[in-house]
């Protein structure tokens, strides 16, 4: 039906945070076309655990694209260089044109994102983020009938855009600046564009803007690499509305 | 409470402690049943419930909904999960929708026609209080997660829209694009971290159960593996509830995340709770073929597209080999060459069908060799939106399924806008799960199973867009309340300690094991094994099942299981980040509760729903039950490795919805 492929892989590899890191080189023989990235992995580390060696770490759990665990750079890009594509959904078909060549790999790099172990690396300060503010604030049990607030649907379908995010990081590693602006923007608008997240929208922005602040995620400097990183789309006016609202909030006291 | 209460050893047959129901008796009816039970069950007063400590494994839907509750209400809560983060877990993957008996589309729904359509099916072989109770307080849910600011697919009036789903004639489907779980999951997370931030839930991630720790046959806390520092810790709580999700993973290949196991409710099944219907799983009619060994999971195509597309094969088996040798394109098939077999076969419900229906008519399909995947063996079927296209236009396609269109087309390189999607079924969703009451206790006192993890609602085949449902009124709406029955019962708060001996005992368990599994020192990666079962679990205890096969089974699973012990091959240590210790561990169980599965495939020799036994079976084709003989629940007691387990049952009665053949036609 189709060809194979065949690929050496440049990996890093690091026993833990306070270990120095080095890259190592693996063969990726007789790969299908049709395999995705993570089963081209599978593939390598099934051999090294059958030879007794430790394989290669990385993160990945739903392979469906949505999950939001997997990613890691991919010849210097996250996720790789098919647009709007997790690692998990990458498929090797579109690395025919590197066949026989070397592909880098290395874990998503930004101050707050520490490598545990070769590619996976430690995201807990997004969740920090939404724990500081990234919700509606209803106890189960006290909520009104659905029906009682419409919602525009032009401002429904913005903020399911906005709340597509899947938290894989992607943003933070493109940013030269290691921003977690993307992130925080797209809850900020996802909750701020419907009228069940008004009373709570700029204390919300506040509180999350300085939890972000305080994780060590730099400044946006309007690179705009993240939402081409974005394995969702999201758009840079995510950034924008969140500017928007932190510059009101302040008058707002 | 005891065991005793549950279980007499004379007939092994297992009591619910649910309400009365009398349908005679409008004081006793179903609909008042929940109403009068939650009046009748002992309460927790708001001062005392900050004296008690909850222990909840698992985030998904059921888990996050319940400790984000449980904290609201006053709880402590100690909630654990093995992602990195809460957000992960697998019910964010859900795709098509959430279930309401909101009736908004004015269609003639109601909480009885959702209760109705869910028992039946479930081939009647749930429990009419728990499904009641169910689709009562499906309303809430919706009004929960809008009020969270879920973003649901909206009518340009701005009101939330439905769809239709399979074994329904109604539309009473929420839905937000082909993401209803992700945003449903982004919901009960951002209610979780609000009461992470109140201090009121500790969330403990990349922490792993081991096992369940009893104190005089109640549980009491846990031994979890911290997965980044390999360190072995124990928790102590008043009561512990899983929510740890399904099994389809002792399938190897299904439409579950890598890391979904069945090791929390295998560990407590070892230490005495009773494991309910296991054979009970689903395979999903609608999700792309397997298209090489290589192949690591199967991805699930939404049953939403079934509201548009239409299912269909060849006609005859040369035009079939045709389309997969790739001689002929499946646009270039004449209409009268195709067979739209639902349509024809059950033309009331045509595409929509449940799922465990369609998932057979598309294997008797292909095993008539008019399978359309261009693969070895061709098993596929076409899902075509050429009609619905031209009637609705493309952009209207796009807006309804443009997500999965992008999906498909990125995993198999063919657009779905111009060539019929290939599609197969998959392992996808288990019914079956550990035993649980009214209350949703398990059979272990203080030991709580909510969500897919449990038994309790779907009977035999569960309806798309109720796993959703199901997992969230457990953890808002059902749990919060009924726990609160076990911890008003409890002599005192906070006298489970870690440093009781049943701690320590259970602790050095779990480290003798894990040191076994990394002392094997073979020469096979824990894959192999895990392929090995799992094709052939698929095979022989899969969409059919015969005596022959399940026998052949019995003996293989126990060769599969011993060759593991002696050959698998677990590199690294115990004391770090290790995936392929974690793995090992998780294939070990999933080899011991296969067996299970096994005997009660076996025992069960009816078919129903799911279970499809090939002795039982209608003149049509069709899951013939024997409701003289297996009118019950079969809850499965573990009593070693190779002992054959003991079988308990609780018989279900039909007061409401009377059994009869299933009939889609």
């Amino acid at each position: 039906m189709s060809g194979t492929l065949n690929f050496t892989l440049k990996v890093w590899r690091q026993n833990g945070t306070k270990d120095s890191g080095y890259f190592e080189e693996y063969e990726a023989k007789d790969i299908s076309e049709h395999m995705s990235f993570l089963e081209m992995m599978d593939i390598v580390n099934e051999k090294l655990e059958a030879e007794n060696k430790e394989p290669i770490v990385f993160e990945h759990d739903c392979r469906e694209g949505i999950c939001g665990s997997c990613g890691f750079m991919i010849n210097g890009q996250p996720h790789g260089h098919k647009s709007r594509t997790t690692t998990c959904q990458l498929h090797m078909r579109e690395f025919k044109y590197m066949d026989g060549g070397t592909i880098v790999l290395e874990p998503f790099s930004a101050k707050p994102f520490k490598v545990l172990k070769d590619l996976m690396i430690d995201r807990s300060a997004f969740d920090r983020v939404i724990q500081s503010g990234g919700y509606v604030s209803i106890r189960t049990g006290s909520a009104p009938d659905a029906h009682s607030i419409a919602v525009e649907k032009d401002s429904a379908d913005k903020a399911f855009d906005a709340a597509t995010c899947i938290g894989c990081g992607a943003c933070v590693a493109s940013c030269p600046n290691a921003s977690a602006m993307l992130f925080t923007g797209a809850k900020v608008t996802h909750l701020g564009l419907i009228p069940q997240g008004q009373t709570e929208r700029y204390s919300r922005v506040q509180e999350m803007v300085n939890q972000m602040d305080s994780e060590d995620f730099g400044h946006c400097s309007n690179f705009g690499e993240c939402t081409l990183a974005c394995p969702k789309g999201i758009s840079l006016d995510v950034i924008s509305q969140m500017n928007k609202d932190l510059l009101v909030s302040q008058f707002k006291g | 409470m005891t065991t005793e209460d549950y279980t007499t050893e004379s007939n092994n047959t297992l009591r619910n402690n649910g309400p009365e129901i009398d349908p005679n008796d409008p004081n006793k009816s179903i609909e008042s049943a929940w109403d009068r039970h939650r009046f009748d069950i002992k309460m927790v007063n708001p001062a005392n419930k900050r004296k008690y400590k909850i222990i909840v494994v698992g985030t998904g839907l059921a888990g996050a909904s319940a400790a984000a509750t449980l904290g609201e209400l006053g709880y402590n809560v100690l909630n654990f999960c093995f992602q990195d983060s809460p957000r992960r877990a697998h019910s964010i993957a859900a795709q098509g929708g959430i279930n309401a008996a909101k009736n908004y589309q004015n269609d003639g729904d109601s909480v009885y026609r959702l209760f109705y359509d869910t028992v039946k099916g479930g081939d009647f072989r749930s429990r009419e209080s728990n499904v009641y109770r169910l689709a009562q307080v499906s309303v809430n849910i919706i009004d929960q997660a809008v009020a969270q600011g879920v973003p649901f697919g909206r009518e340009y009036g701005g009101l939330l829209a439905n769809r239709s789903f399979g074994g329904a004639l109604v539309s009473r489907t929420f839905y937000a694009k082909g993401q209803t779980g992700q945003q449903l999951l982004l919901g009960a997370y951002q209610a979780h971290s609000r009461m992470v931030d109140a201090g009121k839930i500790v969330m403990k991630t990349r922490t792993e159960m081991l096992d369940l720790v009893l104190i005089d046959g109640e549980a009491k806390g846990i031994i979890v593996r911290n997965l980044v520092t390999g360190e072995i810790e124990s928790y102590a709580a008043d009561c512990v509830v899983l929510a740890t999700g399904g099994y389809s993973n002792v399938f190897f290949l299904s439409t579950n995340a890598m890391g979904c196991n069945v090791t929390s409710t295998w560990r407590a099944s070892r230490r005495g709770a009773l494991f309910a219907n296991p054979c009970y799983t689903q395979i999903h009619p609608t999700c792309i073929p397997q298209a090489g060994d290589y192949q690591s999971k199967l991805t699930l195509m939404s049953e939403s597209l079934r509201n548009d597309g239409r299912v269909w094969v060849p006609k005859t088996k040369e035009l079939a080999e045709q389309v997969r040798s790739g001689a002929i394109k499946p646009r270039d098939i004449k209409e009268e060459d195709r067979d739209y077999y639902l349509e024809r076969i059950y033309p009331t419900f045509g595409n929509l069908v449940p799922r465990d229906v369609a998932s057979r008519a598309a294997k008797r399909m292909c095993d008539d060799g008019k399978g359309v995947a261009q693969t070895e063996r061709g098993y596929g079927v076409f899902l075509d939106f050429k009609d619905a296209i031209e009637r609705d236009g493309e952009d209207a396609v796009r807006s309804r399924y443009g997500n999965l269109f992008e999906m498909y087309e990125r995993i198999t390189d063919d657009n779905p806008y111009e060539t019929p999607m290939r599609i197969y079924p998959a392992p996808h969703y288990t019914m079956g799960g550990l035993w649980v009451d009214y209350n949703l206790m398990s059979n272990v006192p203080g030991l709580f199973v909510i969500g897919e993890a449990n038994f309790s609602d779907h009977g035999a085949n569960r309806l798309g867009a109720s796993a959703l449902m199901q997992g969230l009124a457990d953890g808002y709406f059902i749990l919060p309340y009924t726990i609160g029955h076990y911890l008003a019962q409890v002599p005192k708060a906070g006298f489970s300690d870690v440093k009781r001996p049943e701690f320590t005992k259970t602790k050095e368990e779990a480290i003798e094991r894990l040191e076994k599994l990394l002392n094997v020192n073979g020469t096979k990666s824990c894959d192999v094994f895990h392929r090995d079962l799992g094709y052939l679990m698929l095979d022989k205890v899969g969409m059919g099942r015969d005596k022959e096969g399940l026998e052949f089974m019995l003996k293989r699973v126990r060769e599969i299981r011993e060759d593991f012990w002696e050959n698998v091959s677990v590199p690294g240590t115990a004391d770090g980040l290790n995936p392929s210790l974690e793995k090992a561990n998780r294939v070990a169980d999933f080899l011991e509760f296969a067996e299970v599965m096994v005997y009660d495939a076996l025992t069960r020799s009816e078919s129903c729903g799911g279970h499809f036994r090939e002795e039982s079976q209608t003149e049509e084709g069709e899951a013939k039950r024997d409701d003289e003989q297996f009118c019950h629940v079969a809850a499965w007691e573990y009593r070693g490795p190779g002992q054959e387990p003991i079988r308990h049952t609780e018989e279900l009665t039909f007061d409401y919805v009377k059994p009869s053949q299933r009939s889609y036609k």
